[in-house]
């Protein structure tokens, strides 16, 4: 072979190898997404049923009920609220009234999650479960701009 | 008065850099050597200002100063003295300063052991170094000073966040960041290089016990962290793909394939303007991970920082670092030429691919990490990316990655034979399944996953064992005479074998836990038993326990394998000062599996939900990485590195 031929086939065995890696990536890419709903989007039916998401928002105070080591809470963003069922050991930082992530699927008007996320701060709130409470509170304060002059 | 001391320090060290970065690149330019013997003492100068800042910002926690204001926000009067000091490197600022100290230790180590550079070159590196100096002192002293006092004064700290209260914690990040700022001077020698234009196997001869010495320290730097989180998290896991630790790993992998083609660049002299390329990226890789760690754009355990003034500094830093780095490049690169040729099948080739494969990874864990934080940033919603992910990447990337670690040695350079390498490597190939196939059988079952990780260890084992056979034993005839050609082995070659054989210590070790690991989530009131995988656990009970700084209840669990019983002690605390509850699980390590216990919450009833999980082989995970580490160790220390030296300093002083 001549050289040029060989360096001919060793930039196209590189460029096989980066096209198959790059099929690769982008293909786990996009399976493995998972994507972010508040409480209100899942009871419009926006989130996608039979595939992995992550509900976020604030634990409902006086929810939380054990029973052995399956446990039931309802999340809400204020306007909608999504009762989750677990199964397993809830983080250090979960407490009622206080934010959550939940990631699992959606079946049958209950969130089944496979994961319980809550930080390890006292104070923080999952960037998830804040966002969803600050949509939740812009639309309430959209609509009272809109119902206020009606009633008065 | 200390406080100030230190701040003061810092300002005169910024001066000091200031004109470290300057005066002896001019001076390299322009044949002056008064100009570039100033680099040196100032090298020393500012090693020792930063350090006693450093000692003063150590000082006012020992003290217990509250009236600074990073003291204050991570330390407490109860704290122990170990986590005060540890407290220096718990937050945003203190880290900083530990990067600056680290940044000076690592260039005091090349003025001390590269007298035997030409004085230019020397030169070049010290004034490179001084320029990221100047960058992170000046974002230290703007953004983010750790010597800020707080007042009025607070009677008492915020305490240090529990989670960081570990031995772990207090070795992790010197070690992490070691590593990170090790490769600085592989960046600095790439530059110093592309501004003289001497780009050759003698660059690359100086360059690698350095980027070798970088790489081992952040090796364990990640291994320390991951097994801090398996412990210190306390739900079993070793490793999370967050973005924290991707942060680490990126720069790991790069630093890896940088290794590897430096290799290449000083045997034969080719990838040369490829090997210039990956010393530039892993070191704006490991700027990116202080800017993703430190700006608080990640939603993460460790991100303290929440000042975007600080993110918009290491965002223009890094711009500038990156980018004229990358100018200089693109305009000095093509003139250091190509290497020599070599053929289709070669070490070269192997070689190749495997930086290739490393580098698809790195893009790969880079891609799944920055995305999410972009289409935040954009507000296109929110979404992540989780282990499945990078799983699923992963496994696919690091079985050739594997299968060249056993080809790549016994391969010749420039042109091999492919007969020749399929002769000596038929009986490793099947030596591997079968070993892989009876450890299946032994673990309990047979399955692909377990299987196809149990067949890439015992490859790497049985390459190293059939090349070592070639270059040892196969042509000796006496005990005597394998110790002596064993002896002669040269120490960079020894230094692969193990680090390879860490490898496969890791492909062990995470085949195992990842196939054969059981877990049992299961309610316990005082008297209970369940059993796992031969195991009993019998719950007697909790007790309250006193920490210096947490109070805690303490659960007893006696746990039996038929013949002997002992006692685990979970924990779950409550540090007093923030209030946080954390979960301490109780591990009974092994080699050949670590039995894990840890209290999750109380029922109503008094019962407890406990975690039990049988691990097998997790240890190994760390011990490969150590192993890896140790063969850095020992290839760094290669005579001709030394030796390579004299001649040169020799050679000078004859002409």
């Amino acid at each position: 072979m001549k050289t040029r031929h060989k360096r001919i086939v060793i930039a196209a065995g590189v460029l096989i190898c980066l096209g198959g890696a790059a099929a690769l990536v982008l293909n786990a890419f996009q399976s493995n997404l998972v994507f972010f709903f508040t409480p209100t989007q899942v009871q419009a039916q926006e989130a996608p049923s039979g595939r992995t998401f992550r509900l976020g928002g604030l634990v409902v105070a006086g929810s939380v009920k054990r029973n052995g080591v399956d446990v039931n809470f309802a999340v809400t963003d204020t306007m909608h609220t999504i009762p989750v069922r677990y199964t397993g050991i809830l983080p250090d930082l979960f407490k009622e009234g206080k934010g959550v992530v939940a990631q699992g699927q959606f079946s049958g008007g209950v969130f089944e999650a496979k994961e319980v996320l809550a930080k390890h701060d006292e104070n923080y709130m999952p960037p998830e479960a804040a966002d969803a409470l600050k949509k939740a509170a812009s639309a309430k304060a959209g609509a009272s701009t809109n119902v206020n002059p009606e009633t008065k | 008065m200390i406080p100030e001391i230190g701040h003061f320090l810092l300002w005169i060290a910024l001066g000091v850099s200031l004109l470290l970065a300057t005066v002896p690149l001019i001076g390299a330019g322009r044949q002056r050597t008064e100009w570039m013997a100033y680099a040196r003492p100032s090298v020393f100068a500012l090693f020792g200002l930063v350090s006693v800042a450093f000692l003063c910002l150590v000082a006012s926690f020992v003290r217990h100063d509250f009236s600074v204001l990073y003291v204050a926000s991570n330390s407490n009067s109860a704290l122990p003295v170990e986590y005060r000091i540890a407290g220096v490197w718990g937050g945003h600022e203190g880290s900083l300063l530990l990067w600056v100290e680290m940044l000076c230790l690592w260039m005091v180590a090349v003025a001390m052991f590269s007298k035997h550079l030409p004085q230019q070159v020397l030169a070049r590196i010290l004034a490179v170094m001084g320029m990221i100096s100047v960058g992170f002192l000046l974002f230290m002293l703007i953004t983010s000073n750790p010597f800020d006092r707080l007042f009025p004064v607070p009677v008492d700290g915020r305490d240090l966040n529990p989670l960081l209260q570990d031995p772990g914690m207090v070795t992790h990040p010197p070690m992490l960041y070691m590593g990170y700022v090790g490769f600085s001077v592989a960046f600095a020698f790439a530059i110093a290089a592309l501004i003289g234009g001497n780009l050759d196997a003698t660059w690359a001869r100086w360059t690698r016990p350095w980027t070798t010495v970088a790489w081992l320290f952040l090796t364990i730097g990640i291994a320390l962290g991951s097994s801090w989180a398996y412990y210190e998290l306390g739900w079993g896991g070793w490793w999370f793909w967050d973005p924290v630790e991707n942060a680490s790993l990126m720069p790991w992998l790069l630093g890896t394939a940088l290794i590897h083609s430096l290799a290449v660049t000083e045997k034969r002299n080719s990838f040369k303007s490829w090997t210039v390329l990956l010393a530039i990226l892993a070191f704006s890789f490991s700027l990116l991970g202080t800017f993703l760690v430190r700006s608080g754009v990640l939603s993460s355990v460790h991100a303290f920082a929440t000042d975007p003034r600080r993110g918009l500094f290491i965002l223009g830093f890094l711009t500038v670092v990156i980018g004229s780095s990358f100018a200089l490049y693109a305009w000095r690169a093509p003139t250091v030429g190509l290497g020599a040729r070599f053929a289709l099948i070669s070490k070269e080739t192997a070689l190749l691919a495997n930086n290739v494969l490393f580098l698809v990874a790195a893009a790969a864990v880079l891609l799944g990490t920055l995305y999410p934080l972009f289409l935040d940033a954009l507000g296109m919603g929110k979404i992540s990316v989780g282990p499945p992910y990078f799983d699923a990447i992963f496994l696919p990337l690091m079985v050739p990655v594997v299968f060249l670690m056993g080809v790549g040695p016994v391969a010749k350079w420039k042109q091999a034979a492919l007969p020749d390498i399929t002769v000596r490597l038929r009986w490793a190939a099947l030596a591997a399944v079968l070993a892989a196939m009876l450890a299946g059988i032994a673990a309990g079952e047979l399955h692909l996953g377990a299987t196809c990780g149990l067949v890439m260890a015992f490859w790497i084992v049985a390459s190293i064992a059939e090349d070592l056979w070639t270059r040892v034993g196969s042509k000796s005839s006496s005990v005597n005479d394998v110790v002596s050609r064993a002896r002669q082995l040269p120490r960079a070659w020894v230094g692969m074998m193990v680090a390879h054989a860490g490898v496969a210590a890791f492909c062990f070790g995470v085949a195992m836990v990842r196939n054969y690991e059981v877990e049992k989530d299961v309610q316990m009131a005082v008297g209970d038993s369940t059993s796992l995988k031969g195991y009993t656990f019998i719950f007697k009970g909790t007790r309250e326990l006193q920490g210096p700084n947490y109070s805690a209840l303490q659960g007893v669990v006696d746990v039996s394998d038929g013949s002997t019983t002992q006692v685990m002690h979970p924990e779950k605390r409550i540090y007093r000062v923030q209030q946080n509850p954390m979960t301490e699980a109780a591990i009974d390590a092994g080699v050949t599996r670590d039995l894990y216990v840890s209290l999750g919450e109380q029922l109503d009833s008094g019962a407890w939900i406990i975690r039990i999980y049988v691990k097998p082989f997790i240890n190994w995970i760390w011990f490969g990485c150590m192993l890896m580490a140790a063969g850095g160790l020992i290839a760094a220390t290669d005579r001709r590195y030394r030796r390579a030296g004299k001649n040169e300093r020799s050679g000078m002083e004859a002409t």
